[in-house]
């Protein structure tokens, strides 16, 4: 993606670079293994040996112990019969203060939060801990020129190191309550910050369990208030986690709408139904209101449906109520009116009195029936006292959560319908995909207020998130039994806080993506079928990337396993994390990929591509300079979008740019299929310089993070240092700083402009850029095709997928170079 | 047995040409003496029904009320009716279309109250008619008399006996003949509200057919009826003057479900013979009407349920309790030991929430006596808490629920704030002895074997009433209503529920709302079902 300006501009690179490397896996570099949560698979995740930068002192106010993914192991006795025997399974103890090193993945730090549910339904305990990940992450630098001749042939323009990095990732998980002494033995084994002498909990059952934690673990229980910690929770994963919320459509295919988020999040009510119902203003990120509340709720429904129908378990209740027929408990309209309801413009099937008919009749009842009643006596009364309070309040953003609806299409739709009825459509009942976790989530942020984790943007790890309805029983009967049910939720802290790109038209009305796959049931097919049938190239691709690693075949099919499995829960719930688009599935390839150590599989394909290129570039600049203006700027385009089609992998491309540097755009399109390294060096900087020698600023924004061969950040960087060596236009703009590189601050080869870096967007604004240019299928086709922009916009790609060309209209390889001038 | 012995009275007259739809096979020939046609137009419709056969003036338009004049007769009420003409609207006058024929045609549902009901008011509380239309007419034009006649009946017989009680009964002309009932068929229960003259005259009491006098008698000198048909005696409004007459006010009532029987009953006593009007309204007066017509031969006047609970409150409260006051509230809600009933004057009743607890609940907003609207309703009401008791505690009757709710501890079945928080839950200033969760104690198996028969009942209880406070107290906020009247038959012989209420009311408005209570819970639909009967024009 690139982006131009006039006067300024700023430019989004996607072309890739190769990276020359030492081998990042070298034998003898075993990767540790830990058994994940949910037995799945293995996770070579490195111990981290250092505290965290950032997350370190502040959050030892809470518990500092070490736990890893495998806590879940040893609560779940039939899931630890699934772990391997000689592995490694201690958990990291890696605390800022103890700083003690494990071979873990993953080092649980201080800030270990117990959401002790009790009155809770399902009972569930949420466990919410912090812990640094360590990753290999592939890293370039250039190299020491000065002892070396650069120009050598065969010479990798950069080098390729293996860093361990580490990042700061938070896990919640949930687990019933049965597992509560299993899980308390379990922290108490790992304790490593004796210091720590208090453990945050919140919860009903913080209360319940207090003296069985403060025994146990000789801690001091803090309380934290549930209220409180479940609106910080609601505002975390709505300002963080796009697609968070989403309405409840009865017949719709699928039946979950995911809303896009509001650059404004306040205000909004929050409709808690646990055992009873609380409903909460929420004015601010510190202020809300505890604005009213009913005892009939949850635990209304389950304590109520128990007496009547004898059933002992809140699910098997609902699932009661779902087969159940309300009208032969309740008195209906039409049972008090006869007929003549219609006459009276009355629906006869509202209902008159609950339960109204088994006042009456001294038949039997059947439980089916009851419980049917009895669902739509308690959901029509909660639904019906939060139109009052919205009505009273003026809101009509009304979030429900509890575990009354957790992960239920029964109440879901029961209080929708309820909603709607009541509002009469004015007010929108709207669901959390994360709601079982807000109350941890909350009760975490809490504990860390010290450092604000707001101040950071969080991204939620698709490869180690269950998604949604995941462990519900209506709709997934067999992925798990409920009793060996936990649900899992990752959020990545992203390096730098994300904002939306100031030049959006209506950022309240943005939507990246182009086809919502949720909704294109056929698109869906076609999309899921070409990512499977990718699936084997991008594991072979990926062994090949690290050719030294003993172990790399085996993670590959782990990570293809994996994926795999992930595209089989999209193609049955394509609901699972929100809206399935086509940027969804890269991205949960990529976070995938690096789940098991594949942080950059192209990096050396790009840093040989971009060797290659680089040797090409002054042949193409004179080549160029040569034209008159209008050939120029046609070459150029070309090249631009020809560099979206070139794969420099393709030996047979190579040796055609290099004995040509008027590379046939013609030629190349028949032979080549994906973007790679000349992208950025023969189509983009050209243009770049195009730009530059009429005067315009450029702010030249790359990836942050690496994604297919995509050009990064760090590469840009070097490239562009190594241009400037060779070319005095670049080199006299970087120094002037009328040539900028950035940092996008996505690591997806597409682009949420709802989500950029600060410093992009703090640039922009700045420099007053007056034209945006996006280049690549990613980014300007899949994402932002239809983004409404207040300045001037161009969006150019080649269609190199023959489906998704006749989709728009067009034949394969057809270009999309879409220029957009604002409307007045 | 409910009503008179006398034996259905021989078909008179041939039924004269009716709409289309006509004929019922079972009521083919009988006896129509007259046809009705609805004054105002408007609202007729075709008759898809069988022609209502031994018609009475059924299903009129109610009638404007301009004309009537006050007189001293009802100085019960003079001091306290200033308010009455006040949203009187100008009406039609009554007369005009006083000899017009009318024909019988189902009463459209929510006729709008304004016109007829003001003008019932002013009636009312004068309790007389004006002279004008007291002289209005003589026998002729459309009046039956000039109808075919059918052959001159024994002097005895019952064509005779009604020709002559149509003229003599309720002693004027205009007014409807006895008996005088009013009648409001719920979900659950039938109200009924009768009217005993007590002032007839010997030679009345001579003309009064057998019939009408052993339905009196039959009524006032019980308080049950057959097993389920109980009066009220409490609630009798005495010394009343109602369309003139002077007389006793009976409050009667039976369950829903025996309305089959009493159909029935009104068959084989051959209710129909007296020509009387029975207005009823409720769902019942719908879901019924074909039943009465057909098997009791009785054509039902229907009205709007909402309409007759304003003007039948109003009315009631107008009138007073036999001297004492008919609305009532609770002083010192929050504390129980200092709780206390105490009259309220509701003279100036405007605006307020009208909330009807009866198997469901309405909730209404009352701007005057003809500007109101439905605000809301639950379908969590009195019919929910008896199905809920007698599905919990094998209970059958409202009774028996509210006597095991008497004994009942609510706390062992609802789990209480502090049963969550181990005290009070002061970030929100929730007290500990607050309900979290209803029934929510239930959740653990060793709970709900332990439980008894009584709590689940107090449970059952205190949770329904709760929560229409809770609704009622979001409507009135919503609505910026600070009084809200509660009626309805829940309310029948549960102190629990108002004292709930009341408390409720007060306490999460720090005292800025106001439960009020009216003595006769849940008649006034039925009553004002019955003041729909003097709104109708003369028999002719």
């Amino acid at each position: 993606m690139v982006a131009e300006a006039r006067r300024l501009g700023w430019s989004v690179a996607s072309p890739s670079f190769s990276l020359s490397a030492r081998d990042p896996h070298a034998p003898g570099q075993a990767w540790p293994r830990c058994k994940r949560w949910d037995g799945l698979c293995d996770s070579p995740r490195r111990g981290s040996v250092a505290p965290p930068p950032v997350f370190g002192s502040p959050w030892n106010q809470g518990l500092g112990w070490g736990a890893s993914r495998e806590v879940g192991s040893a609560l779940s006795p039939n899931l630890q019969s699934a772990r391997p025997g000689g592995a490694c399974q201690r958990a990291g103890m890696g605390s800022s203060v103890s700083g003690s090193s494990s071979s873990l993945g993953e080092t649980c730090q201080n800030g270990a939060l117990l959401d002790v549910g009790l009155e809770d339904g399902g009972s569930l305990t949420k466990l919410a801990y912090y812990s640094t990940v360590q990753h290999k992450v592939a890293k370039v630098r250039s190299f020491d020129h000065s002892g070396k001749d650069t120009e050598q042939d065969h010479e990798p323009p950069y080098e390729i190191s293996v860093q361990e990095e580490v990042t700061a990732r938070l896990h919640f998980v949930k687990f019933e309550n049965t597992y509560i002494e299993a899980c308390l033995d379990f922290i108490k084994d790992h304790l490593v910050n004796t210091e720590t002498k208090v453990i945050q909990a919140t919860g009903g059952g913080a209360y319940k369990f207090k003296d069985l934690i403060e025994e146990k673990l000789q801690l001091k229980v803090d309380k934290e208030d549930v209220m409180t910690c479940l609106i910080k929770g609601c505002n975390f994963v709505l300002k963080n986690i796009p697609h968070e919320a989403f309405v409840y459509q009865k017949d719709s295919d699928p039946e979950f709408r995911f809303q896009t988020n509001h650059p404004n999040i306040f205000p909004y009510l929050l409709v808690n139904i646990g055992s009873g119902v609380s409903i909460v203003k929420v004015e601010t990120e510190d202020r809300f209101e505890w604005i009213g509340g009913s005892s009939i709720g949850g635990g209304t429904f389950w304590g109520l449906g128990a007496l009547l129908t004898k059933t002992k378990k809140f699910d098997e209740l609902l699932q009661l109520a779902s087969r159940g027929q309300h009208t032969n408990v309740d008195m209906l309209v039409q049972d008090i009116y006869g007929g003549a309801h219609e006459t009276l413009g009355l629906s006869g099937n509202l209902i008159a009195s609950s339960f109204g008919k088994s006042a009456t009749a001294d038949q039997e009842f059947s439980k089916e029936d009851m419980a049917k009643s009895l669902l739509h006596m308690i959901s029509n009364d909660i639904g019906q006292l939060a139109c009052l309070y919205a009505r009273l309040h003026c809101l009509d953003r009304v979030y429900f959560g509890g575990f009354f609806i957790r992960g239920h299409p029964v109440t879901m739709r029961t209080i929708t319908y309820s909603i709607n009825f009541f509002s009469k459509g004015e007010v929108q009942a709207l669901f959390l995909r994360h709601e079982g976790y807000l109350g941890a989530i909350g009760a975490f942020l809490k504990g860390a207020e010290q450092d604000n984790p707001n101040q950071y943007s969080w991204g939620e790890n698709y490869a180690g998130s269950s998604g949604l309805m995941s462990s519900s029983p209506e709709l997934c009967p067999t992925q798990r039994a409920r009793s060996g049910t936990f649900d899992l939720l990752e959020m990545d802290r992203l390096e730098r806080p994300l904002v939306n790109l100031p030049l959006l038209l209506d950022p309240s009305s943005y939507v990246p993506d182009t086809v919502d796959l949720t909704d294109d049931a056929l698109a869906r097919k076609y999309w899921l079928t070409c990512f499977e049938e990718a699936l084997d190239g991008v594991v072979k691709r990926a062994v090949a990337s690290q050719p030294g690693s003993v172990d790399a075949a085996e993670r590959a099919e782990k990570f293809r396993q994996k994926y795999w499995n992930k595209l089989q829960t999209l193609r049955h719930q394509p609901f699972a994390y929100g809206t399935l688009t086509v940027r969804s599935l890269l991205d949960t390839r990529e976070h995938c990929l690096n789940e098991f150590n594949f942080p950059d599989p192209y990096s050396k394909v790009k840093q040989k591509d971009n060797g290659v290129a680089l040797k090409c570039f002054q042949r193409v600049v004179s080549a160029l300079d040569a034209l008159d203006w209008e050939e120029r700027q046609l070459a150029l385009v070309k090249g631009l979008l020809a560099g979206n089609v070139f794969d420099w992998g393709a030996k047979a491309v190579s040796d055609v740019l290099e004995s040509d540097p008027q590379f046939g755009f013609e030629e190349a399109k028949k032979k080549l299929q994906d973007n790679s390294g000349v992208d950025v060096i023969l189509g983009v900087f050209p243009f770049v310089r195009e730009l530059l020698s009429r005067g315009t600023e450029v702010i030249l924004a790359c990836n942050s993070g690496p994604a297919l061969n995509d050009v990064t950040y760090s590469e840009s960087l070097i490239v562009a240092e190594r241009i400037a060596a060779m070319d005095p236009v670049i080199h006299s703009a970087l120094r002037e700083e009328r040539l900028l590189l950035v940092q996008t601050g996505s690591s997806s080869p597409c682009l949420d402009l709802s989500r950029l870096d600060k410093g992009l967007a703090v640039l922009v604004r700045e420099r007053g850029a007056d034209l945006v240019v996006i280049e690549g299928m990613g980014r300007a086709v899949h994402t932002n095709y239809h983004a409404a922009l207040c300045c001037e916009s161009l969006k150019l790609a080649v269609i190199k997928n023959s489906w998704l060309a006749e989709r728009l209209g067009g034949q394969l390889f057809s270009v999309i170079f879409k220029y957009e001038v604002p409307a007045e | 047995s409910f009503l008179s012995r006398r034996p259905r009275p021989v078909p008179s007259r041939l039924a004269p040409p009716y709409k289309a739809g006509a004929g019922g096979p079972a009521l083919e020939g009988q006896g129509v003496e007259e046809v009705g046609t609805p004054e105002g137009g408007g609202e007729e419709r075709p008759a898809r029904h069988p022609p209502a056969p031994a018609l009475r003036l059924l299903n009129r338009k109610p009638q404007g009320g301009s004309g009537e004049i006050k007189t001293p007769e009802n100085d019960l009420q003079r001091g306290r009716l200033s308010r009455g003409p006040r949203a009187a609207p100008p009406a039609a006058g009554m007369g005009d279309h006083g000899g017009q024929p009318e024909r019988s045609a189902p009463h459209a549902p929510g006729t709008p109250a304004g016109v007829g009901a003001a003008a019932v008011n002013g009636l009312l509380h004068n309790g007389f008619h004006p002279s004008r239309l007291c002289s209005r007419g003589p026998p002729g034009g459309g009046d039956p008399e000039l109808q075919p006649q059918p052959p001159p009946p024994q002097h005895d017989s019952p064509a005779k006996k009604c020709r002559l009680r149509r003229r003599m009964d309720s002693g004027r002309k205009n007014r409807p003949p006895f008996p005088w009932f009013g009648m409001d068929i719920g979900g659950t229960l039938v109200k009924l509200v009768y009217f005993e003259p007590k002032d007839i005259t010997a030679e009345e009491e001579q003309e009064e057919v057998e019939n009408l006098k052993s339905i009196r008698k039959y009524l006032t000198s019980n308080t049950a009826y057959g097993k389920t048909g109980i009066r009220d005696v409490h609630l009798e409004l005495k010394n009343l003057t109602m369309c003139g007459r002077k007389g006793n006010l009976h409050f009667i009532r039976f369950p829903s479900c025996a309305m089959h029987k009493f159909i029935q009953m009104g068959s084989e006593k051959n209710f129909s013979s007296l020509h009387t009007t029975l207005c009823a309204t409720g769902g019942g007066a719908f879901k019924f009407e074909e039943d009465f017509r057909t098997i009791a031969d009785l054509q039902l006047h229907k009205l709007d349920e909402l309409d007759c609970l304003i003007q039948g409150l109003l009315y009631v409260d107008s009138i007073g309790f036999n001297g004492k006051p008919e609305c009532y509230y609770f002083e010192n809600p929050t504390n129980p030991e200092l709780c206390q009933k105490k009259p309220y004057c509701l003279d100036n009743p405007y605006p307020m929430l009208l909330v009807n607890m009866g198997s469901g609940v309405s909730i209404l907003a009352v701007y005057s006596k003809d500007n109101y609207k439905r605000v809301t309703g639950t379908s969590l009401g009195g019919g929910t808490f008896l199905g809920l008791c007698c599905l919990l505690t094998g209970c059958e009757t409202f009774e028996e629920a509210l006597e095991m709710a008497a004994k009942g501890d609510s706390t062992n079945v609802d789990k209480l704030v502090k049963d969550i928080y181990g005290g009070d839950y002061e970030r929100f200033g929730l007290q500990g002895s607050a309900v979290a969760s209803s029934f929510g104690n239930m959740m653990s198996k060793e709970k709900r074997d332990s439980i008894s028969k009584e709590d689940l009942a107090r449970a059952t209880l205190v949770t329904i009433t709760n929560n229409i406070g809770s609704i009622a107290r979001m409507c009135a906020l919503n609505e910026n209503i600070d009084r809200v009247v509660f009626v309805g038959n829940f309310l029948r012989i549960n102190m629990v529920s108002m004292k709930l209420l009341a408390y409720a009311m007060d306490f999460w408005s720090k005292g800025q709302l106001k439960a009020l209570f009216l003595e006769h819970e849940g008649y006034f639909g039925a009553v004002g079902a019955l003041l729909e009967l003097f709104k109708m024009p003369a028999d002719q």
